[in-house]
């Protein structure tokens, strides 16, 4: 069964995807990451694939890529530390789409796939380019494409991205790019309804500007799941063996520490 | 008009264009998408941008028949002088356009990306014309080498922002005018300044600058009996200027369309801008285009001496032309840009703009015969580059 498909089948509430940029903050950090946040509670791991212009990102997640960028981190190299790392809970690829084309768009899926990866997530990749050249090539490999909505996405909309999307659909808490740390209200609530009430067929995981266990706790009250990013990037300590990971976790799910 | 050359629904051209674009902007995207051509179409909006440009632009600019230009490269040239346009430049073409469409779309808040600064004054007057806010992204290098255009867009009540990250140049510009875009979708129009960016962006900016060529070909006629010119010179960073005066004889094949890139310190020294000649085909700023990358397919830093052409793409329209033939596109050195900036001060009396300067160049590479009509969209005026220029002084002061 799909590691996605398998997660979700036995769990339907509070899930936990963490994003880290690889090769930050060193080039060889991204296996001892994985590990670590699967021992420290993460149900899928989303690893970043760097970019020199991430539009969607906020400043937090721009300096990590271009810090990765310079120690000289490439796609080869991430796939070869996923391939040799041993975690059990999913691992989804987040980048850009001009990287992936230029290393060849199949090559990348079928190198993804056989590094371990479960879903690829392509924020600047077109719905109609998708379907059009490249949804059979994922179905091939068997990797899951998963798609953005925001609360400006029409509801016609969403349920299209839904239909193409597998694993999971990640919605963006509010327009914004990443990295924003908010306080979760009225509107998110409102927006986070709107999502349930569209019984859509994939679990919603919501992301950008979930910080603290409070605004986590927001998200796990509405929706199956959250996505924390640059919150844990800005906590990553090089100078320490275990990265601040435990303490960021613990921080992160327990409300009284 | 039915054509190879003009983009079809999903705002390709040939293989380059679309929108590739984070759901984010989608809704602001598809809005503008939606709506523009009806918009540009409807006689409400032609009678108002007419009205402009004429009265408050100074539209039509002259075009020049340029006697000692002449005489020098023994042909015929004429300068369509957009330099002669409110704010000195034809960016404001493009801006009375967009920003009259963004009111009809509702919008209160305009925000732009600027290289060179002529985008952002353009936009920054006509915000302050029709009491628009307005934000102008602008690269700390840029708003260093181009100081005085910063001093008129605060004067004209704009807030100018500084991009901090890459190279402080425009993709940065454009990259955090995108990312404040995606942050306020409901009440802010973005202005792009160039022919770049998702669709229908290229098409839109294309349209509004094709008052440049509409009126060289009336103005020609008027002027020499032939409505076509042989040849129409213009220099391309993410290529408006080049659009807008190669618009309406993209369709006659007997018209040289000849664009000038920036090469920086040369095409083959590391530190250049010309995407055509040194790029390949990938995806920026929301448009499949060519572009300067690494295999990796990360984009690199451009160079060029003038801030306008600083960019490491272009825009879809010209990637098509290029790749189909139909355009040349010339590859001109800063020193080149510099000996043509210094001539035609010195022949004609006319200080151009840095980035208009790469397309002067283009004469002293380029024969053409005795009785050819040739004309070089005169893009902007120099005075922005005038510390620049001075600087070079030295070195140029033979140029005759």
């Amino acid at each position: 069964m799909h590691p996605l498909d398998k997660l979700f089948n036995t769990r339907q509430k509070e899930i936990l995807n963490i994003y880290f940029t690889a090769g930050y903050p060193n080039p060889e950090s991204t296996g001892d990451i994985l590990r670590l946040l699967e021992q420290h509670g993460a149900d899928i791991v989303e690893v970043g694939l760097p970019f020199s212009d991430p539009l969607a990102d906020g400043p937090v997640i721009q300096h990590s890529s271009m810090v990765a960028l310079q120690q000289g981190i490439t796609i080869d190299k991430i796939l070869e530390q996923l391939s040799q790392v041993n975690i059990s809970i999913p691992i989804v690829l987040m980048g850009y789409l001009n990287p992936v084309l230029q290393y060849g768009f199949e090559r990348f899926l079928r190198n993804a796939a056989r590094a371990g990866a479960s879903a690829v997530i392509l924020p600047d990749l077109p719905a109609e380019v998708f379907r059009a050249k490249y949804q059979a090539m994922y179905e091939t490999y068997g990797l899951y494409p998963v798609f953005l909505v925001s609360p400006q996405t029409s509801d016609e909309r969403i349920r299209m991205l839904d239909s193409l999307s597998r694993g999971f659909l990640y919605a963006v808490s509010t327009s914004s790019t990443t990295g924003k740390d908010k306080q979760f209200g009225d509107f998110e609530a409102a927006w986070f309804r709107r999502l349930n009430g569209l019984k859509l067929n994939n679990p919603v995981l919501a992301g950008f500007g979930i910080s603290d266990n409070r605004s986590l706790r927001f998200v796990f009250d509405h929706l199956p799941g959250a996505v924390v990013g640059s919150a844990l990037i800005r906590h990553l300590d090089a100078s320490k063996s275990d990265y601040g990971i435990p303490s960021f976790m613990k921080h992160l799910l327990n409300p009284e520490s | 008009m039915n054509s190879n050359y003009q983009p079809d629904e999903q705002g390709f051209y040939g293989d380059f264009g679309g929108a590739f674009i984070p759901e984010m902007l989608y809704p602001n995207v598809e809005e503008l998408r939606q709506n523009y051509l009806h918009i540009l179409g409807s006689d409400e909006f032609k009678t108002e941008f007419h009205r402009l440009l004429a009265d408050y632009v100074g539209r039509p600019t002259p075009l020049y028949l340029a006697p000692n230009l002449s005489e020098r490269y023994k042909t015929n040239v004429w300068l369509k002088r957009e330099d002669l346009a409110h704010t000195g430049a034809h960016k404001i073409n493009n801006t009375v356009g967009q920003v009259l469409l963004a009111r009809k779309l509702g919008k209160k808040r305009i925000i732009a990306e600027t290289g060179a600064g002529q985008h952002g004054v353009a936009t920054a007057t006509v915000c302050a014309l029709m009491n628009m806010e307005c934000i102008v992204f602008m690269g700390e290098t840029d708003m260093q080498r181009q100081a005085p255009n910063v001093a008129r867009m605060q004067m004209l009540g704009a807030e100018v922002r500084p991009a901090k990250s890459g190279s402080r140049t425009l993709k940065d510009a454009t990259n955090e005018a995108i990312r404040y875009w995606i942050n306020h979708p409901d009440d802010t129009h973005y202005i792009i300044g160039s022919v770049v960016g998702p669709h229908p962006y290229p098409d839109l900016v294309a349209r509004l600058q094709s008052v440049i060529s509409s009126e060289i070909s009336s103005q020609l006629l008027s002027h020499t009996g032939r409505s076509k010119p042989d040849a129409v010179i213009a220099c391309v960073g993410g290529g408006s200027n080049a659009a807008g005066a190669f618009y309406h004889f993209i369709e006659s094949p007997e018209v040289q369309l000849i664009g000038a890139e920036a090469a920086g310190m040369g095409v083959d020294s590391g530190l250049t801008a010309a995407s055509l000649h040194t790029g390949s085909r990938g995806i920026i700023h929301g448009s499949m285009t060519m572009l300067m990358q690494d295999e990796q397919g990360q984009i690199t830093e451009p160079h060029s001496i003038s801030a306008g052409l600083d960019y490491p793409g272009i825009g879809p329209m010209h990637a098509h032309l290029f790749s189909s033939g139909r355009a040349t596109y010339l590859a001109i050195t800063d020193h080149e840009a510099l000996q043509a900036a210094f001539l035609l001060s010195r022949l004609e009396g006319i200080i151009p703009a840095l980035e208009t300067a790469h397309a002067l160049a283009v004469l002293g590479k380029v024969s053409f015969g005795e009785n050819q009509l040739v004309v070089i969209n005169l893009s902007g005026r120099g005075d922005k580059d005038l510390s620049t220029y001075m600087q070079k002084a030295d070195s140029y002061a033979s140029v005759r």
